[in-house]
Parts: structure tokens; sequence; C-alpha cells
């Protein structure tokens, strides 16, 4: 990426090296993004890390805490840990992956379009907006996945759903600090349609708060298919995954809290991570959030 | 002479940039300030005035440091005081009116209660009394009812209403400095003159000492006893204001005065050529030597020192004797307005009304209550602008003059009435024009930082037109791009910068070349140079002219500054509430016969020359919206005639073919000499 490319997504039309020093004089950021980094890298190179096969049952070592051979211990079924925690995220980042790029892409065409509308239009679907994110997300996910059966394209759904109505609204409120401005008057009196308004003039100067919003929606995807997963709507066993292996572990907690710890701590760190990096990106832009 | 109140003393204030350097934006700056005296401070944006105008109340904006020198109020050092103490003193003894007055005042607190507050912190005033005394400040600030007013919320009231009540919060502790950052500007003429006629009053009254900060040099002419100029955070000229503005020894003032347009001059002046240096970037030598005419190897090799050269004149420059002693630069005796009359008309608009009165079911409601429609937001506009001309509309905010360019772009549905672009009717929204019809209407904007898109390149901004409207290919449009950018006086390597890297006078100059990239007819510049430094000011309109006099094109001017409009305009058509009040010739409408308004306008314009005050001429009055009947400026005329006035619409007076005035004073009447304001004698001098 070149200078020029990042200057235009800015507020002050700094440099790319301008953004990247300040993302990197905060700590948490750059530890945000080097935890993210091992999470894509570990979820990408999964099989050829697994010291063993995630799916190998050995009954001699159920519930045996971890040693040289399995640092992470095995389960009941003497599933070796490490080999399932280490590609145990794939499916659910893949999901928040695509589900955050589509929510970002989908809510925020419909938020910088209506807000540069405006008027009845506007009205209307914002109340439509208010209505999706008034449904408590878990509840929506349920439904969803309980109608329509629980293929991966059916949670993918069900998060953009539940997910872009709030992208909705933040574009609306970022573009409507621009459609004011005189270079979209200069549009409209040029003739410009509303779609090339919104393409051309408007959807440059949101990205930046989409690209953050990209990042926190990851997390809470990242969070919720876990969830689904552990409520037993999500990846199906023995697939590996963190959500359903906290599910699968969860009753030996005593015996062998190892089959739930470090599950945790996988989704813990890919969540903290995101939001770190998001709080970077957002603060190295200029847009801190906090203030 | 009396032991100053603030001394200031090679004070250095600098901001930690995001690489974590120190960058100084005040620099060696020593001042004294008496009891009483009125200190003016002057010069571009960016030259650390605001900084050094909040240094005085021992403030520093966040990532401000101090890097060497002191801020002594009557023996206290400012920038070493406790906190506690600093608190007591500011909104006390020493008070702030800043620059935005909307946006320093509480939102959700009504006014007099917050000027009740600053009583009860630094008075120690009990709550009724402090209600009481708020009160009597609000009206010592002219401000009307000032019980009613009191209890209502800042967004209530007008900007001039704003202004005042910051002002009597700042006068609330009864202080002995009142600092003013850019107390009037944003506000209108007539506004102005009458808060500066109050700041007057009060400082007589009060024997407060006052700062003026300003960019406005018509400003700082009329209210200040004493000038520091500044610039590149160095004060480089000083001295008594009456001296500075009849003899300028630093090139910089030189220029600033030289190139500020001036209402007793109908000719646009020299632009100083450059800009200044950002914030903390100078080099070694003098600041201003870039753009210096005098500059030589010795003003880049050593910076020049602050000489004092007789009584309290000081000036920081190597080559001030050559530079007091070098002749006046020329003023730019350029035949203007000769286009008037001769040449077909362009845009015509007839009897034009424009109303933002809700339509539908609400209206429907309404009037079947028996509400009538409010009367339009601008009404009965004829007017007729010709080809390679311009026309100016002038009037105050709210007069209606963006709301008829809006119309003329098509931004605006007329409510009735007819509009022609070269006999064509134009009365279409612009979806609705034909392509070639908005080829032919380009608009130019006041504020440069709205007017582009920050996420586009100067070259993908000036591309779009050409590909919409001319079908160019990429490199067509490059090459005629660059073409356009060399005309703005900008070269090709400005292409790939985006509007963030670029200066206020920079962004404008590629608002212009944006529009002239679709060789329009008639380009409506709104307010185009009102958000620009005074000798950015000057630039831009020389190039303005410089394009109407090449390409032919019409300029629908639209300014509230009565000094610009005289530079540049052919016509003027002043407008008052979205009523015409005059039309004419620039020489005919400033010269009488006047219409009241014009004359107010006229006599509240600042001019620059110290002691002779512009004065507030209309009556103090906010009226509210434009009525159904009678003469709009009714309310302010201080000639009204009861009652015709009030009831019966003026009627249009004929001074001859070209020049009109709608008032119900007779042609004679309103020739009368003005008396008693500078206006005659400004005039006077032009004749």
């Amino acid at each position: 990426m070149d200078a020029t490319i990042i200057a235009r997504y800015t507020t002050d039309g700094s440099s790319l090296r301008e953004v990247w020093r300040t993302f990197r004089h905060s700590t948490a950021a750059l530890l945000g993004a080097i935890i993210l980094v091992l999470h894509l890298v570990v979820a990408l190179a999964a099989p050829l890390l697994a010291p063993h096969s995630p799916t190998a049952i050995n009954p001699e070592l159920a519930l045996a805490a971890p040693s040289w051979e399995h640092p992470f211990g095995n389960d009941r079924f003497g599933r070796d840990l490490l080999s399932r925690v280490l590609p145990g995220g794939r499916i659910a980042l893949a999901i928040s992956l695509a589900g955050a790029a589509l929510s970002v892409v989908l809510g925020g065409f419909v938020g910088v379009m209506f807000g540069y509308l405006g008027g009845l239009a506007d009205e209307a679907a914002m109340r439509i907006v208010d209505a999706l994110i008034s449904i408590p997300g878990l509840l929506l996910l349920l439904v969803i996945v309980t109608g329509l059966g629980s293929g991966y394209a059916v949670i993918l759904l069900a998060m953009v759903l539940s997910y872009a109505p709030g992208v909705a609204r933040v574009a609306r409120a970022a573009a409507h600090e621009f459609v004011p401005r005189d270079f979209i008057t200069a549009a409209r009196a040029r003739g410009e349609s509303p779609l090339t308004v919104v393409m051309r003039e408007l959807w440059p100067n949101v990205l930046d708060v989409l690209l953050v919003e990209f990042a926190m929606r990851a997390s809470w995807i990242a969070l919720a298919v876990s969830g689904l997963s552990f409520l037993g709507f999500g990846v199906n066993p023995p697939t590996p995954d963190w959500g359903l292996m906290i599910a699968e572990n969860r009753s030996m907690l005593a015996l062998a809290p190892w089959g739930v710890v470090f599950p945790i701590l996988a989704i813990g760190s890919l969540v903290v991570a995101l939001n770190l990096v998001a709080d970077g990106i957002a603060r190295a832009l200029g847009l801190d959030r906090s203030r | 002479m009396n032991v100053p109140l603030l001394h200031v003393a090679d004070l250095t204030i600098g901001y930690r940039t995001r690489d974590g350097m120190v960058r100084p934006v005040v620099r060696d700056v020593s001042l004294t300030i008496a009891r009483g005296e009125r200190l003016g401070i002057v010069g571009e944006s960016g030259c650390g005035k605001s900084t050094l105008a909040l240094a005085l109340l021992g403030y520093l904006r966040p990532g401000g440091l101090v890097l060497g020198g002191v801020v002594r109020f009557d023996g206290l050092d400012l920038l070493r005081l406790a906190p506690p103490a600093l608190q007591r003193l500011r909104g006390g003894r020493i008070a702030l009116v800043p620059q935005n007055a909307g946006q320093s005042l509480t939102p959700s607190m009504p006014v007099g209660a917050q000027v009740a507050e600053v009583l009860a912190v630094h008075r120690g005033l009990g709550p009724a009394s402090a209600r009481a005394r708020a009160v009597e400040l609000l009206a010592g600030v002219r401000l009307p009812a000032p019980q009613l007013l009191a209890r209502r919320y800042p967004h209530e009231l007008s900007g001039g209403q704003q202004q005042r009540v910051a002002i009597a919060m700042a006068l609330a502790s009864e202080p002995e400095l009142l600092v003013l950052d850019e107390p009037t500007t944003g506000l209108d003429v007539t506004t102005q003159a009458h808060v500066l006629d109050l700041l007057d009053d009060i400082g007589e009254r009060t024997g407060a000492a006052m700062v003026y900060v300003s960019h406005d040099l018509g400003v700082i002419a009329r209210a200040s006893d004493r000038l520091a100029v500044m610039y590149a955070g160095e004060i480089v000229e000083g001295g008594s204001t009456r001296d500075l503005f009849a003899e300028q020894r630093h090139p910089y003032t030189r220029g600033l005065l030289t190139s500020a347009l001036r209402l007793d001059r109908p000719v646009l002046p020299q632009a100083m050529p450059g800009q200044p240096p950002a914030p903390g970037f100078h080099g070694s030598g003098c600041a201003f030597a870039p753009r210096c005419a005098f500059a030589d190897p010795i003003c880049v090799a050593a910076p020049p020192a602050l000489e004092v050269i007789g009584g309290d004149r000081l000036v920081r420059c190597h080559h001030w004797r050559r530079a007091a002693t070098a002749e006046t630069i020329e003023l730019d005796p350029r035949p203007r307005h000769t286009r008037v009359n001769g040449a077909a008309p362009l845009i015509e608009l007839h009897d034009v009304s424009v109303t933002y009165a809700r339509r539908g079911t609400v209206a429907f409601l309404r009037r079947a209550l028996g509400n009538p429609d409010p009367p339009p937001t601008v009404q009965a506009i004829t007017l007729t602008l010709r080809r390679g001309a311009t026309l100016a509309l002038v009037g105050e905010s709210g007069s209606g003059k963006s709301t008829i360019a809006r119309a003329i772009a098509g931004l605006q549905p007329l409510h009735s009435g007819g509009l022609r672009l070269g006999g064509a009717n134009l009365a279409l929204p612009v979806q609705r024009r034909p392509v070639d019809m908005r080829r032919r209407v380009q608009l130019v904007f006041q504020n440069p930082d709205a007017s582009l898109n920050p996420r586009h390149t100067v070259g993908e901004i000036l591309e779009r037109p050409q590909r919409l409207f001319f079908g160019l290919t990429r490199a067509e449009c490059r090459t005629r791009s660059i073409a356009l950018l060399e005309q703005m006086r900008l070269g090709a390597h400005y292409l790939d910068r985006f509007p963030g890297q670029l200066s206020g006078g920079e962004k404008q100059r590629v608002a212009i070349a944006r529009a002239f990239a679709a060789e329009p007819e008639i380009i409506l510049c709104d307010e185009v140079v009102s958000a620009l430094d005074v000798s950015v000011q000057a630039a831009v309109l020389n190039l303005l002219a410089e394009l109407q006099a090449e390409r032919g094109v019409s300029y629908l001017f639209i300014s509230h500054d009565l000094a610009v409009v005289r530079a540049i305009a052919d016509q003027v058509a002043v407008l008052y509430q979205g009523r015409l009040c005059e039309i004419g010739s620039v020489a005919q409408v400033y010269t009488p016969p006047f219409h009241p308004y014009t004359a107010s306008l006229l006599a509240a314009a600042p001019i620059l020359t110290p002691g002779r005050r512009a004065r507030a001429f209309d009556r103090d009055e906010t009226p509210g919206g434009p009525p159904a009947r009678g003469c709009p400026f009714y309310h302010r005329c201080p000639r009204r005639i009861e009652p015709a006035c009030a009831v019966e619409d003026p009627p249009w007076r004929m001074v001859d073919e070209h020049h009109a005035i709608r008032c119900h004073l007779s042609l004679d009447q309103l020739a009368e000499p003005v008396a008693a304001t500078p206006l005659s004698i400004a005039l006077g001098e032009t004749r």
C-alpha cells in the first residue's frame, strides 16, 4: 500500500508512515496486532503445526494432564487438546471475518445511502433498523438457526442480520457529518445520481469509521459463533471448535480443567486482540472513540 | 505612565507535535499593557495570535509548553501561579471573550443563569442578587428585554446576541483586563458595529484594559490604541495604531495593508505573494524573507532583532529604513464597471419567490385551520445578469443571498416566478435540467475546507466535471487539469495532492478550477473570499477578475463585505430579509441617494483609518421573519415613517434607468447627506 492510498483514509491526510507510527506507539495496539497475526497464522497452518490428529481417540490417555508429549493435556476421549485447540478457531474466525465484512459492506451502504437521502425513506429504514437492533442478539440467532437449520451459511446469515443494523446506524451517523458539506452540494449541482454521490463522495469518507467497525464486529461475531457452538447450534462434533470444546469438557472441569482453560484462553485472546486492534486503528486514524 | 497592568517578557510557547518534536509557535514576545489601554494584535491565521491571547490568561491549549519567558499580571507570575489562584484570576480580574460565542455558551443552561454563575463564583453573590445583577449586565450590553432574555437558552438567540451574552459574562466580574479573541468575526457588519460601539462604551465606563486579537484590519484600526503585528509567532512591528496605519516600517505590515480591500477605493489591490510558514516551521533567518521584496542574503542568514526606532515604535527587519522609504506599491488601475448594460442578458430572474415553508399535509391542515402561510423567505426578486458581467448580492446573514444562488443552481425549487438562462427556461430542479444546462451554471462556495472532498486528490476533483460534461478520457482530463491548475497559479504537482495538504487559498483556487473545468457561462460565487486571510482575498479576487476578462464568464457574487463587492462587482443588488432594497451599478449604489439599509451597511463597514469610526446607523433591534406587508427594514430603519412603512409596501423609486431604490422616502430625502458617519467622509475621498 503506498502512502497516497492511506492518506485517503486518515482524517488529516497523514501518510502511512505516520499512521503506522501512532499505531505502533500504542503498546496495546501492537500487542493486539501480534496476537491477531498469530491467530491467523495458526488457523491457516493448523494441520501442519498440530503434533497429532485432532480427532484420534486414545482411551489410555483419557483426561491425561499436560505432558511433554501432550502439552495441553487430553480430553475424555484421550484426544490431544493442543491439536484440537490449534484448528479450533478456524470456523469461528472464518465466519467472523466474512460476517464482519458483509455486515460492514451491507450495513455501511444502507446507512450511508439513507443518511444521504434523508426524509421519509430514511425515517422508515431507521425504524426497521431499530426494530432489528431491539431483538436480543442471541434470541435472533437462535430463531434463525432453529428455523433454517444449522449450516455455516445460515450462521453467517444470522450474524449479518444481527450486526449489520448496528453498522448501518454508525455509518449513517458518520455520513451525516459529510452530507451538509459543500462538496456534496457541488456533486448534486453537477446532477450526480444518489448512487454516485454515495459511492464516490461519501463512501471514502466513512471508510475509516467502517474499518474500525469491521474489527469490533469481527470480535463480537467470533464470540457469538463460539457461543452458538457451545449451545450446540454451531459446529458439530467431532470437528474441533473452541466453543464446542468448552461445552464438551465443562462437566470434567474439576477433574481436567485443561479441557476448558485452553479453549477459553484461545477465544479470549482472539477477542481481546481484535478489540485492541480496533482501538489502535481508531486512534491512529484520529477517530479516538473514547473522546 | 503608571505601572503596566500586564507585562509579557520573552515569551516562547511551543506545541508538541505527533512526531514528538516541540515546535515554537510564539517566539520571544514582549508586550506591556497599561490600565485602560487597548492593544490590538493582528496577523494572518497561523501566526500565533490566539496562542498568545490565551497565554495572557495563563492558559495553554492541550499540548502547549512554555519554553521561556514570563507573563506578569499586576505582579503575579501567571505561568507559575498555582491552579486555584489562577482560576480565581481568570474570569475574575482577567476575562476572555472567545471567538465563537455560540459555542462557548453552555447549550443546556439559560443565559441569565450562566451570567449569574460567574457572579456567584467570582463575586460571591447569593442566588437572588446574582440573578438580579445578571439581568442588569444583560441590559448593560444592550440586549432587548433582559428579564425575558435571561431565561432563554443560547440557541434561541442570534449570533450577535450570543456574542453580547459572552461579553456580559466576561464583564460580570468587573475585570481589569479583557482579552477578546476575534470578537466580531462571523457577525454581520451592522452587528459588528453595534458590538464595537458597546465595547468602546464599556472601556470608557469601567476603565478595563482590552486586548483585541483579530485578522480584520478594519476592526483593529477602530478598536485599538496600540498595535502589535505578528508574523510566524514573532512580533514584527509595534507602535501606536495611528502611526502604524499612517506609515508601515515592516514589509509585512505594509503588505497586509496594501493587500486589504478598502471600502473607499473601487479597485482590486495587489496581493502579497506567498503564505506564512506552517506554525513552528520557520527557517533560521527572517521568517518573512521568502515573501519579502526587500529580502537579500542577510535576511536568509540571520534573524533580525526587534529594534526600537523612536518612541514606542518597534520593528523586526534588517531593511526597515529601505522598506519605509520605498514607494508604495501601485494599486492596480484596471478599468472596471464598463460592461454593465451593453451585453446580452444571461440570467434573468423575474419576480422570483422561494419558500422553505412545509408543503403537504401539515401545510394543508394549517391552511384549513385558517393559519396563513408564512411570507416567502425570498420574494419578488427581479434581476438580470449580463454576459461577462458581475452582479453582487449584498446583505446580512439571512438576507436570502444564498437562497437565490441555490434557486439558480436548481437546488431549491422556486415558489413562483421565472428563471431563464440565455432565454431558456432554467426553473427546473437540477435533476431535470439537461446536462448542458448543468454545465453552464457552476458553483464556488465559502468554506474551502468543506467544498472539496477530503478523500479525493486534486486531479480526481478536477477530472469529474470533465468526464461528466465532455466525456473526456482520463489522459485528456489530465492535460486539461494541468492547464487549469497553471491558470490558477498552481503547478501540475498539485494533481496528486489531497485537500488536507493545501492552504485555504490553494483550496479555493482548486474549487475555482473545478468550476472552470466545466467551461461555464455563469459561476455562482457564494462568499468565496470571506473565509480567507486578507492577503489571500486579494489574490483570489484578482484571479477571478483575470479569468473573467479571459473567458467572458459572468459571476453572481454573493458577499456581506462591501469592500470586496466594490472591488469586484459591476452591479449590486442590496437585499434585506429576502427582499430587494436597492439595485444599481457599483458607482451608483456606493453614492447617494442610498436606501437607509444600504446607508447603514456602509456606515457600519470598518474603514482602514484609525480614528474614523465606523458607526452603527441602524436601530439596534433584531426583527423576526420577513413581514407579510410593509417594508422589511421597518424595525431597524432610523428614518421610518409611521405608519406608512409598517403597513404599505414601499414603492420603487427610479434614480435613473439602472438605479432603483425601494423606499417610502422620496429620492430627494434619500439623497440628503447621512450626517455624522464616516461614510460621507470615506465616500468624499473617492469622488
